[in-house]
């Protein structure tokens, strides 16, 4: 009997390490292939004209590969979306989590839920009937498709993982350190900026990471509203991610612009195990310090 | 007893794979070439395998260049080209007959004055030579050049008909004609080309050298822009049993319908 309820436990063991071990899985089977079919191409084309060249060209007579064009506007597109993105989600956490009447709270929360669930080509699409025409008439450039353009959605769209995060993260802030502060004189508005807010600083950090990741990897609302075109980035010209970079040309590529495209998915994959790396090295200093 | 079973279900077995294997045999067309009939070619296949339930439709979309080459060394059944046959390549015996024309038209939005363009001009605007309206009689603005992503058919028709191959200053390159129309619609100052067939009312199809762009206009060659989309095979070599099947459905006015709804001009 003992040993038939320990074989079971051993069993449901198994299977939910099994379960586990998939997704770590995948994770692995992913690096390998973007690893595998991202290299040859950084070899033929050479990792230096490759990361820093300003050109791209990749069905032209004579191609050039370079790629430095799209890294430095997904930098500038997500670093605009942060800019942007969280101040307001920040704030709108710390008014719901803190401040809000039940009421309020339920019906903001259910709205941001309701924006983390639209998908992204509606944004991308909203963007293109609504906000491209509008940065067109509103700072009179000839086209509206801009960084600009996919800064502004970009932000729009990293505000709920940033809210609802932040709030978990504000929510979870013992009541007593709160009551402490309140009871040695400190107003609301104090306790909650130098006590909550601290308390709950690397939850609110790891909204922001979210935030970065999903600004960084979004591809498809980009492209309907950045205009793809593959210039070096600037407020309002258009100008080409490193996901739109991917998902534009991959349909009709092949040979070497095929190649190149995975190279791409490459360095966008080390960009993102990059900011995480920062993040986490950075969230665990400030425990330690 | 046993023994003997497995026996004789692996004999059946063997047996059903190869009956398979030569009745795929029999009954496979293949077809290679132009990219930018994937659509036409698609849509035929589909149809062509739903109505012939034992045969395999293969595409393989290499490039017109490599699917007359492929026909010419006979990899293929039916090579797919997406210009005219140049006289060298009839000359080695190849035959080409057409399925239908692309028509790409230019749009501009409705409220823009400027209604007819020529080649030319439109060459000059795409490669950034005319920058402003008021150059071609619009108003004075700036010129907003939308068109498609490289490797799209449409943006290979549109670049080799009118001579801007990789020259194209392009504001904004998107991956759809939807995409295209859309964008052109919402800025007064835009102009773009879409597939004939896509064209809707939010944009205005501009007149080439006083031709509009219609399936008529298209088909007689009388408006410029516009390619054929060629079905290539061997002239003192008859296609296969099923190939000769495919040809003479693809060619058929019944596909016309197929045709258009995958944004050509069919030529039958």
């Amino acid at each position: 009997m003992h040993s038939k309820k320990q074989l079971a436990e051993t069993a449901v063991h198994g299977i939910f390490l099994l379960l586990g071990l998939v997704t770590v899985g995948c994770v692995l089977l992913i690096t390998v292939y973007l690893v595998a079919s991202g290299i040859p191409a950084i070899r033929q084309i050479g990792l230096v004209p490759f990361l820093l060249g300003d050109t791209w060209e990749s069905t032209a007579a004579q191609p050039a590969y370079g790629i430095l064009p799209f890294i430095l506007t997904s930098i500038y597109g997500t670093a605009g979306a942060i800019l942007f993105g969280v101040p307001v989600g920040f704030f709108a956490a710390v008014y719901l989590a803190k401040m809000a009447p039940a009421r309020v709270k339920s019906i903001v929360e259910a709205a941001v839920s309701l924006l983390a669930g639209i998908p992204s080509v509606v944004y991308g699409l909203v963007g293109m009937l609504v906000l491209v025409p509008g940065i067109r008439t509103l700072f009179h450039v000839p086209d509206g498709a801009s960084l600009l353009a996919a800064i502004i959605v970009l932000a729009v769209m990293i505000l709920p993982s940033i809210i609802k995060v932040s709030i978990t993260a504000l929510e979870a802030v013992p009541k007593e350190y709160e009551d402490a502060s309140l009871a040695l004189g400190a107003t609301p508005v104090e306790t909650w900026f130098r006590v909550s807010v601290p308390a709950a600083r690397s939850g609110i950090a790891a909204a922001v990471v979210l935030g970065v990741g999903r600004a960084i990897g979004e591809a498809m609302a980009v492209m309907m509203v950045s205009g793809n075109a593959a210039n070096m980035p600037s407020l309002f010209e258009s100008v080409r991610f490193l996901t739109t970079a991917v998902s534009s040309e991959m349909s009709y590529s092949s040979g070497l612009q095929r190649q190149a495209l995975f190279s791409i998915a490459l360095v966008l994959f080390l960009f993102i195990m990059l900011i995480n790396a920062a993040l986490n090295f950075f969230l665990k200093g400030h425990k330690e310090g | 007893m046993k023994k003997l079973a497995s026996l004789m279900l692996a004999a059946v077995l063997v047996l059903s794979a190869l009956a398979g294997c030569s009745q795929e045999a029999s009954g496979t067309v293949t077809t290679d070439g132009s990219t930018s009939m994937e659509k036409v070619i698609g849509a035929l296949g589909e149809a062509f395998e739903a109505q012939n339930k034992n045969v395999t439709f293969t595409y393989n979309p290499t490039g017109s260049g490599s699917g007359i080459q492929a026909v010419l060394e006979g990899r293929c059944d039916i090579g797919l080209s997406s210009r005219s046959l140049k006289a060298e390549e009839s000359a080695q015996g190849l035959t080409g007959t057409v399925l239908a024309y692309d028509g790409i038209a230019v749009i501009v939005h409705p409220d823009n004055p400027v209604s007819d363009l020529d080649v030319d001009t439109i060459a000059k605007i795409y490669t950034g030579e005319i920058t402003n309206w008021k150059d071609i009689g619009g108003q004075d603005a700036e010129i907003v050049l939308i068109g498609r992503e490289a490797g799209s058919g449409t943006r290979d028709g549109f670049e080799s008909i009118t001579g801007t191959e990789d020259a194209c200053q392009y504001r904004q390159e998107l991956t759809s004609t939807g995409d295209v129309i859309t964008a052109v619609s919402q800025n007064p100052d835009a102009v773009g080309y879409a597939s004939l067939a896509s064209v809707k009312d939010t944009v205005r199809a501009v007149t080439v050298g006083g031709i509009a762009p219609t399936e008529d206009t298209v088909k007689d060659g009388s408006y410029v822009i516009q390619r054929p989309f060629v079905l290539v095979t061997k002239a003192d070599t008859s296609l296969s049993g099923s190939a000769q099947k495919f040809f003479d459905f693809a060619t058929s006015p019944d596909a016309a319908e197929l045709i258009s709804g995958a944004g050509a001009v069919a030529a039958n």
